[in-house]
């Protein structure tokens, strides 16, 4: 084992690194710019676990409605041998619906990576649908395997990525917060797709970064198409895996002996938590496990109430900070100037609009 | 987010409580508002799964649907809807008034009330608008008949949708945002949207922080979700077997009895707490007195009620799944002009909204310092009134010689700067000349200029009816911009 490895072994504790999947990957997306994230997810540490631990669980249960209609919905698109999705994805694509296509299903066996790398690179022109190919992705110095619930179209000799995803499509529009989730789980797919044919010494651009999402049209069963671009995505991705592939850049930044296992006492593991730097805003909430353990943490920042208003406050960091430059009760800093005659201004204009002075 | 309500957020951190940041409110409350909080299935495509609805606190009436997944059951559920809301929209078309167009030379109708609908949050709206979506094409007869009520309940439910994006408009409500444009919270927007928390800021319990009651509030095991998204916790471990419970009693009558009694009993749990959070929220609000120009908001309500009702009764068809180009165009321009239109009546209507932008430079409070109200300009070929004054103020003023200003205390008015002169102590003096909003002689009424030691806000932003843009009549349209749009079918 590696210095590296061995340390982020301490990091995790007595535990097997958690597994990630394209959501977790995904997610290590949702806040690049905090150090904390990214040292635990490179160690695999069980976040959710820790977060229990520590007395902030968190609040990311799936309802089991969900699960079952979405497992419904890929059923049927998927259903005889991939007829119906394949003419969907041409038609979407604007070729010609293919006669036919083979049909793999690379789900289930013990010696997966092989098969479906083999599958995936075997030469071969003709039009082909892969169901549950086995990809993988370096996260962290760590090989990560992805079981996507997905299917890679071969189409007029390139591969595209096609998502089925349950949430509707109503008068060709859908929940943006939903698409653009499946924008970068797809994008996730794309470049393990990409590497894939690279390691096998394909071209890695014979992967589309157009990805086809299926959804259910309108209150119906019935698939409908749509393509979705992930070029910007593919770049944020890239980005936070290259930074976490210098791990020892940020495990720099991590005083000698942290560790966030979940085996150790709560209290230790708030106060050795606290100690490596978070970068807290609200949209952790939906995207980062620790959210409700951070946002505690933040209590008193400007930053905790959304970066609108920390930037309308002059980007000032402290709540009391704030309202003591605003009560001319303390000195601004050099860089201060402008935002303290701001928020003077604002607090004088405040207390008068309130005193009931004319509008 | 203006530095003033940012402030107002800080502020609200510091003191444990929410902080207004309007003075007066700045929608229409109805004394009969029809509450509606509905739930939807999860994974499922606007599916409804139960609902509580009622004009009174003591008037909820309990919607359920056992098996949303059943089409006929949520066709059902619509029908029931349309009994709780159709004859409340019936209710206001009693008595209309008269009101004048084309300057008096005719006069039109319009209901002197109209519906009012509050839900939760601005989810609810979008659910509100996809039940209308899924029910308004639906017909009476044909394949897959329903009663007639369901697809009037989808073209009203749509209609109400529509008028939620029309800044301004009080038809619909959701409630998260009626509160947060009068109160800022300790917390961020996100957080706000969750009702139960933002009434924990606003109203916390005695003995308690704003902050401790949201995050009381956030535990769905204590405080159920506002809906329509229901917490997946009680999907899992409550809901699930109750509608497996139903589905089994298919056979034996009293055992599906009880198992709907059951369903009921279990999304009423969900419901009710929000059904009281909504009507404590409507309290608070009810509280606050109404600014002066939201009475010529609900004027707006009440003309596009009248306009749909008169519609539908004319036997029109149900709105187009999409608007024509031609139409969305026309749209955008009507909901730019509301928008633009409303930001100015609340500054107007409220000093503590004027305060946003006094910080911005657009409005100044000075004293009047000299009036000369008599003045008349004889320079063109009629004599004029053009009084002038002088206001001296200690706030920042950014607006150059020859603008014209307004002031909320007489909107009619025009005040031309003619100087602008920097005074001792950082104050500057402002000399200013009036037009209009005096008469028609050469000697103002009095009142109507401003006098010598008067407190007067003097803003760039006018009140004044914006003209409405040209847009060619649809028929006229170049394909190429949509060609004339097929029949609203
Ligand atoms: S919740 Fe905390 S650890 Fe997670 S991304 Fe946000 S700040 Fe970083």
């Amino acid at each position: 084992m590696t210095d590296t490895a061995q340390r982020l072994a301490e990091i995790r504790g007595g535990v097997p690194p958690r597994r990630h999947n394209a959501r977790t990957i995904a997610a290590l997306t949702g806040n690049p710019g905090c150090t904390r994230r990214a040292v635990l997810d490179s160690a695999g540490v069980d976040k959710p676990k820790l977060a229990e631990r520590i007395g902030f669980p968190a609040r990311f249960g799936q309802s089991r409605f969900a699960i079952t209609r979405g497992n419904a919905f890929e059923a049927q698109v998927k259903a005889d041998g991939g007829v119906e999705l394949l003419r969907l994805v041409a038609e979407r694509l604007g070729v010609p619906v293919p006669a036919g296509a083979s049909w793999t299903d690379l789900g289930g066996d013990e010696d997966r990576p092989e098969r479906s790398r083999a599958a995936l690179t075997a030469p071969g022109q003709g039009a082909a649908l892969f169901d549950h190919p086995l990809l993988g992705l370096d996260v962290a110095g760590r090989r990560v395997h992805l079981e996507p619930d997905l299917v890679a179209a071969r189409l007029g000799g390139r591969f595209h990525v096609v998502e089925i995803k349950s949430f509707p499509v109503i008068d060709g529009q859908a929940d943006p917060a939903k698409v653009s989730a499946a924008a970068i789980q797809s994008a996730v797919y794309v470049l393990a797709l990409r590497e894939l044919l690279s390691t096998a010494g394909g071209d890695p651009e014979l992967v589309s970064p157009e990805v086809v999402l299926v959804c259910p049209r309108d209150f119906t069963n019935q698939p409908v198409a749509s393509l979705l671009d992930v070029r910007r995505q593919l770049l944020v991705l890239r980005r936070q895996l290259d930074r976490m592939a210098r791990i020892d850049d940020l495990l720099a930044a991590v005083p000698a002996g942290f560790t966030a296992d979940p085996a150790a006492d709560p209290a230790a593991l708030r106060e050795a938590l606290s100690t490596v730097a978070a970068r807290y805003a609200p949209d952790c909430l939906a995207a980062c496990e620790l959210a409700y353990f951070c946002r505690h943490e933040a209590r008193g920042q400007t930053a905790a109430l959304g970066r609108p208003v920390r930037e309308a406050l002059g980007g000032v960091d402290g709540v009391d900070e704030v309202l003591a430059l605003a009560a001319g009760e303390r000195a601004p800093e050099p860089e201060q100037g402008e935002a303290a005659a701001l928020l003077r201004a604002a607090a004088r204009l405040r207390a008068d609009a309130l005193a009931g002075n004319p509008s | 987010m203006s530095t003033l309500r940012a402030l107002a957020k800080a502020q609200a951190v510091a003191a444990g409580v929410a902080q207004p940041v309007a003075t007066v409110r700045h929608l229409h409350l109805s004394d009969r508002p029809l509450v509606l909080v509905p739930l939807a299935m999860a994974g499922e495509a606007n599916a409804p799964l139960a609902a509580l609805v009622g004009a009174a606190p003591d008037e909820a009436r309990l919607l359920v649907v056992p098996q949303p997944r059943n089409r006929e059951q949520r066709l059902a559920f619509a029908a029931e809807l349309a009994e709780a809301v159709l004859p409340h929209l019936e209710s206001f078309r009693g008595v209309s008034e008269a009101v004048p167009v084309d300057r008096g030379r005719d006069v039109r109708y319009r209901y002197v009330d109209a519906p009012q609908l509050i839900v939760p949050n601005p989810a609810g709206i979008t659910f509100l608008r996809l039940l209308g979506r899924s029910t308004r094409f639906r017909r009476p007869d044909g394949e897959y008949p329903v009663h007639p009520s369901v697809p009037l309940l989808g073209r009203w439910l749509t209609f109400f949708a529509e008028r939620a994006e029309h800044p301004g408009s009080a038809a619909l409500v959701a409630l998260t945002e009626a509160l947060t444009l009068h109160w800022a919270t300790g917390q961020s927007a996100v957080e706000d949207l969750h009702l139960p928390a933002l009434l924990g800021w606003l109203d916390p319990p005695p003995g308690t922080t704003g902050a401790e009651a949201a995050a009381r509030a956030e535990d769905p095991q204590t405080c159920p979700p506002a809906g329509p998204a229901t917490d997946p916790d009680f999907d899992n471990h409550r809901l699930a077997p109750a509608m497996a419970a139903y589905a089994e009693a298919e056979d034996d009558p009293v055992a599906r009895a009880e198992a709907y009694a059951e369903l009921e009993r279990l999304l009423r749990g969900q419901l009710e707490p929000t059904w009281e959070l909504m009507w404590r929220g409507l309290g608070l609000l009810r509280a606050l007195p109404p600014g002066a120009r939201v009475a010529g908001r609900w004027a707006g309500d009440r003309d596009a009620f009248t306009g749909y009702a008169e519609h539908v009764d004319a036997g029109g068809g149900p709105q187009p799944r999409r608007d024509g180009a031609v139409a969305a165009a026309v749209r955008l321009h009507r909901l730019e002009r509301a928008l633009a239109s409303y930001a100015v009546q609340r500054a107007y209507d409220d000093p503590l909204v004027m305060a946003e932008h006094r910080l911005t430079g657009e409005a100044f409070v000075g004293d009047v310092t000299l009036a000369d109200p008599k003045r008349v300009d004889d320079s063109g070929k009629r004599p004029v009134l053009r009084p002038r004054i002088q206001v001296v103020t200690t706030e920042p003023v950014l607006v150059p010689v020859g603008a014209t200003l307004y002031s909320p205390a007489r909107p009619a008015q025009k005040a031309k700067v003619v100087f602008v002169t920097p005074a001792a102590d950082g104050k500057t003096e402002v000399v200013l000349e009036l037009s209009g909003g005096m008469g028609r002689g050469l000697t103002a009424p009095p009142g109507s200029v401003p006098e010598v030691g008067e407190r007067l806000c003097l803003t760039t932003l006018s009140d004044a009816y914006l003209p409405a843009g040209n847009f060619p009549a649809p028929e006229e349209t170049p394909w190429t911009h949509g060609g004339p749009p097929a029949e609203a079918v």
